[in-house]
């Protein structure tokens, strides 16, 4: 792991953590509802500050936190137009399967490539620091892969070129 | 120092109630409220009252009459009336609340409890004889957003709420038919129904989770969600508090607390295990110690993993350390802890609290 990665997924860490104080909450807008707060947007006075914690211009995260829920944005990184693409076609295949994955959200924040939205119900289930270990290792894990992704289009792209020339 | 706990399933446990001799233990769980017997080693669930449709947020049993009272998101809330053969007859009250209630507790002479509700206000009710039901007044002035507790002052007259505006009030319940002019208090000498005695915030703000009165009622605690207690000591009426003391920690934010004595209180939240403040108006607070505190318990024996034991759990696992290790907290709750309650004490001096978490676990701390 680089020098500056350990710091900031240690951030990240004990700001979700702290985040992720989470308890039901009944809306106060709409009788007999209750809903993710942060999304509702609604009732300004639980919703808390939200926090940026970024390592660069290209990686970030965003943690919005509310009475009942909090939601984390990601910014992978994206170095280059192969990247982004491999970016774009991770986080599509994510996304469409977000009802099986519980936590992540369908469509990510604007200015991020996913997003997830962690409910007081999802705490109830779930140990918080499983999910905040789940998070973070999402973190490490998808750079890992986009870049080992990458080697393997390159690869691959080299090989059928090398195919296709010497056939010709 | 030994601890009692009992794991009751995994549905969260929202509020719980001990009976006056402790034999029965109310939990308001889901949609219903449990019943269990508490004599055995186990508990055994005796009944359950099921009358809500939305999750049931708070549970109360009147300690000499033994009626339960219930309130649940929506927007109700049940007086549940013990009959000789066991079963419970529920009465509706009347709270003409619009929104979901919020928390529930009897005053101390049980002939009033309070409703905490997300529709900013307050729900007095009290029986009246001749329309033979539960009525309600309201306190709505200054609440600007959902009270999220309520507690009683020992002359069952005043009450302190914690509301999400980062607020800790404390107001006069007095209803004039039901209660005798109660005696003066340093918070107010007259004080007609909805009275403001006391507005007090934290530092640095946050919603207020939990309020009390001290046991001679002359000081007020009260945990927000900057992981502070503040503990105020008014002076008088109508002056400026004598002394407001705030301790800030580390932890993360506490959701309940409980006075032991005059100089002792336990608070328990996110941190999954209750820690103890000591200290007074002269001298300040400041954190004493944790109970169950979860750097003191011993890891495993097996630690030392042996590199056979690393391989295997690569195999099984994917990963070298094995899943049970990491997955459980050293606390022994599992997860963030919803209510303390004194369950005995001794000499004027609670010794024993009792606590239930999102974890479905009821635990009786020995503090």
């Amino acid at each position: 792991m680089s020098q500056s990665l350990r710091p900031y997924l240690d951030c990240v860490r004990s700001s979700l953590t702290a985040a992720i104080s989470l308890q039901n909450f009944p809306s106060q807008v709409v009788e007999r509802h209750n809903r993710p707060e942060v999304e509702a947007n609604s009732t300004p006075e639980v919703i808390l500050n939200p926090l940026h914690i970024s390592r660069n211009e290209h990686e970030k995260v965003l943690i919005e936190p509310s009475i009942n829920s909090v939601r984390v944005s990601i910014k992978i990184k994206q170095a280059d137009e192969i990247e982004h693409l491999l970016v774009h076609k991770f986080t599509r295949f994510l996304t469409g399967r977000a009802e099986a994955f519980m936590i992540l959200r369908r469509k990510p924040v604007k200015g991020y490539d996913i997003s997830f939205l962690i409910t007081n119900f999802h705490t109830e289930q779930m140990l918080k620091h499983k999910l905040v270990d789940f998070i973070i290792q999402f973190m490490e894990e998808v750079d890992k892969e986009i870049s080992e992704m990458k080697l393997f289009l390159n690869a691959r792209a080299r090989f059928v070129a090398e195919a296709f020339l010497t056939n010709v | 120092m030994s601890h009692s706990s009992q794991s009751l399933g995994h549905v969260p446990i929202e509020d719980h109630s001990f009976s006056a001799d402790r034999g029965t233990l109310a939990l308001a769980r889901d949609i219903g409220v449990e019943l269990y017997d508490t004599s055995g080693p186990k508990y055994t669930l005796r009944t359950s009252l099921a009358g809500h449709d939305k999750t049931v947020t708070a549970v109360d049993i009147a300690l000499q009459s033994g009626r339960i009272v219930t309130c649940s998101q929506d927007r109700n809330a049940l007086v549940w009336e013990p009959a000789a053969d066991g079963t419970y007859k529920p009465t509706l009250v009347l709270l003409r609340i619009n929104r979901a209630a919020t928390f529930a507790r009897w005053s101390p002479d049980e002939k009033k409890f309070a409703v905490g509700s997300g529709a900013r206000a307050i729900a007095v009710c009290y029986f009246e004889e001749e329309n033979d039901w539960w009525v309600s007044r309201h306190i709505k002035k200054p609440l600007r957003s959902t009270v999220l507790s309520v507690e009683w002052h020992p002359n069952s007259v005043l009450l302190a709420a914690g509301s999400t505006d980062s607020h800790a009030r404390v107001f006069s319940a007095f209803v004039k038919d039901v209660d005798a002019r109660p005696a003066p208090t340093v918070w107010g000498e007259r004080v007609p129904f909805q009275t403001l005695c006391g507005d007090f915030v934290s530092p640095a703000g946050g919603w207020v989770h939990d309020a009390a009165f001290s046991p001679s009622g002359n000081a007020l605690a009260f945990v927000s969600h900057d992981s502070s207690v503040t503990v105020v000591y008014p002076s008088g009426p109508e002056q400026p508090p004598a002394a407001i003391v705030n301790i800030t920690t580390t932890m993360l934010p506490f959701i309940s607390l409980v006075w032991l004595s005059e100089n002792e209180i336990v608070a328990a939240g996110h941190d999954c295990h209750p820690v103890v403040f000591v200290g007074s108006d002269q001298q300040g607070w400041q954190l004493d110690h944790s109970v169950d505190d979860p750097l003191k318990v011993k890891k495993s024996s097996g630690k030392e993993s042996s590199a056979l034991n690393m391989f295997r759990q690569m195999d099984l696992k994917g990963t070298p350390t094995s899943a049970s290790e990491d997955s459980t907290l050293p606390t022994i709750h599992q997860n963030t802890i919803t209510k303390l309650r004194a369950y005995a004490s001794s000499g004027g001096r609670v010794t024993k609290v009792s606590s239930t978490g999102v974890d479905g676990r009821v635990v009786i701390f020995s503090v």
